[in-house]
């Protein structure tokens, strides 16, 4: 790579000036780091540590600088009533945690699989060689530019019980006996979300596996094809090992961005326990019920879950970081 | 025997084309569904039709005139301008240092850009409200730019870092024999083979901000100061029951139309430039 080469910039004109322009390079890399340094320990840094601190503590919305340490009571703590009986409060004892727990994992894990799947057979069709090719890549950019709210907008409109499209297809088609208020019930809300997530993000899974997919080389499957090995063999034989690297980047890239989804299910769905996910539970005490310090811990609590999946993702992904390989 | 054969190729081919005109029209419909909303007005908003039945402007012209919408567009299109500026700024530099120079700790601080990155955002609402609140900046449009920096500014250095990596070292060699210091070579050397990354990172990063809505729901609190996409979420008419449709899609069809341009223009770029940084948008 070349950042091997790098370490001896004019490998002919002496070891002495050579180090001195190695520690000039050094010293300018340092300065150079400096204002990303800065900036991100000023926007991530300490705000991240504030936060954690503030779940210890029992600051409210218009009394931060007031804020007194209470150590784990956020999070948990009990009292023994006069009964014997032993009461838990905090985060870990709310079933409203719990439930948003619940529907984040069951929303990340759902949606993933089904657009790794959907992302797959679109990239193996984009894969082909076709007319109209560019037309359909084109096409499914489109849901991608789309900003999200934008998206969750277009589809509640699709999906208005009484006015919406879906519905008028539905019974057009004999699908459905009755109009549907997708958004509004507790057993549908769940999966017009994921629909519409769907939607929105199978084509970044696609064009992802697709990179992958290119990298193939075509004389593989003229082989095979040689040795009459059947195109389904041929997928899980050949295609599906050399594109798993790619793969495996692009669902963690996008499990991580499922766990912390907020828009679309604070636009689609507005206060549906049904969907309510962790970082929408979170935001709401922080901001409208004025339990800030509660909220911190329920988003001390969503980073924790997610640095320990980033942690695994580096480790099993093996990204490199060193001039490594991307 | 031949015919059959044939037969079986003819339907290979039609359902080929089948699954294509799937995934097209998935992927259009509701998009042209909402520009076709957008254009209708009165009581044909509420007649479901699959073709355009009537056309007229008045979602338009009621998006432009009542509310703050124009002055919410100009804030979308300032934050996001600015954000994406102040972060390729200091990427550039970065970049260079990280990917041309070796020093100790970069694997780390490389690792440690990739973990903000994957940042969920509301690990440091808290925190980052009461910063913005001791920098006295609730409340304006500086709020965003700087709250914005936390995901702007690690996925373009990241992307930045893997473009400048494979340059090659022979357009550097010449100037560091000539003497020229790391400052010169970055803005004469790279920056002039840097602009086509520059331009799909910055397009990129600017996706993002113009979308951003957990930071611009949070940090903004009067019509004046929002940017679109909260804009639009709050978009409301009189009551529950009368959610003003056409012009929610209106105003939606006026905020996508940009992107979806830019998006098509630069359409092979942004998909090397995603699969570099394996970002979503």
């Amino acid at each position: 790579m070349a950042t091997d080469v790098m370490a001896e910039p004019v490998a002919a004109t002496g070891v002495k000036i050579k180090s001195e322009l190695m520690q000039q390079r050094v010293r300018a890399a340092q300065l150079f780091l400096l204002p990303m340094l800065l900036a991100l320990a000023v926007v991530a840094g300490w705000p991240l540590l504030r936060s954690i601190y503030f779940s210890f503590t029992d600051a409210s919305l218009n009394d931060l600088d007031g804020a007194q340490w209470i150590g784990f009571g956020n999070y948990l703590r009990w009292q023994t009533l006069e009964s014997g009986a032993v009461r838990y409060r905090g985060v870990l004892a709310d079933p409203a945690w719990w439930n948003a727990v619940w529907n984040t994992m069951r929303f990340a894990v759902v949606s993933v699989s089904l657009e790794a799947v959907l992302g797959m057979g679109v990239a193996l069709v984009l894969n082909a060689e076709f007319r109209g090719r560019g037309i359909v890549r084109a096409a499914i950019l489109i849901p991608w530019a789309i900003p999200t709210i934008v998206s969750a907008k277009m589809w509640s409109w699709m999906l208005n019980d009484q006015f919406g499209i879906l519905n008028d297809l539905g019974m057009r088609l004999g699908l459905l006996s009755q109009k549907v208020a997708w958004t509004a019930t507790a057993e549908t809300a769940m999966q017009a979300v994921l629909v519409v997530d769907i939607w929105k993000t199978t084509p970044f899974m696609a064009l992802l596996i697709l990179a992958g997919l290119q990298m193939v080389p075509k004389d593989i499957y003229e082989a095979a094809d040689l040795d009459g090995v059947h195109p389904v063999k041929q997928f899980f034989r050949i295609t599906l090992p050399l594109v798993r690297p790619a793969l495996m980047v692009a669902i963690i890239f996008r499990l991580l961005d499922a766990l912390r989804i907020f828009d679309l299910i604070y636009v689609l769905t507005p206060n549906s326990s049904a969907t309510k996910t962790m970082s929408v539970l979170a935001r709401e005490n922080l901001f409208d019920f004025d339990k800030f310090s509660y909220g911190s811990a329920m988003s001390t609590l969503l980073f924790l879950i997610i640095a320990i999946l980033t942690i695994l993702y580096i480790w099993l992904g093996k990204v490199r970081f060193d001039g490594g390989d991307r | 025997m031949g015919a059959t054969i044939d037969l079986w190729k003819i339907a290979k081919t039609i359902m080929f084309y089948a699954v294509v005109v799937f995934i097209v029209v998935v992927s259009v419909f509701p998009f042209y569904y909402a520009i076709l909303t957008s254009f209708k007005s009165g009581t044909d908003i509420f007649r479901v039709s699959y073709w355009p039945v009537s056309f007229s402007f008045d979602n338009y012209t009621a998006v432009f005139n009542q509310g703050s919408f124009p002055r919410n567009l100009l804030n979308s299109v300032f934050v996001a301008s600015v954000t994406v500026i102040l972060a390729l700024f200091m990427a550039v530099t970065a970049a260079f240092a990280l990917s041309r120079v070796r020093f100790r700790g970069r694997g780390f601080l490389l690792m440690v850009i990739l973990a903000v990155s994957m940042f969920p955002q509301i690990a440091v609402l808290a925190g980052l409200f009461e910063v913005i609140r001791f920098l006295g900046i609730y409340n304006t449009p500086w709020a965003l730019i700087f709250s914005y920096t936390i995901f702007t500014l690690p996925f373009t250095v990241w992307v930045l870092t893997t473009f400048m990596r494979d340059l090659p070292i022979e357009i550097e060699e010449a100037a560091i024999v000539d003497g020229a210091t790391p400052w010169v070579i970055i803005t004469r050397v790279f920056m002039p083979l840097m602009w086509p990354a520059l331009v799909t990172t910055g397009l990129l990063a600017f996706i993002g901000a113009w979308n951003e809505f957990l930071f611009a729901l949070t940090f903004t609190s009067s019509n004046d100061t929002r940017t679109v996409p909260v804009a639009i979420a709050l978009l409301s008419g009189g009551s529950q029951y009368e959610i003003p449709w056409g012009i929610i899609m209106a105003a939606s069809v006026i905020v996508t139309v940009p992107l979806v341009v830019l998006v098509l223009i630069f359409q092979r770029k942004i998909v090397s430039g995603l699969t570099a940084g394996g970002v979503k948008g």
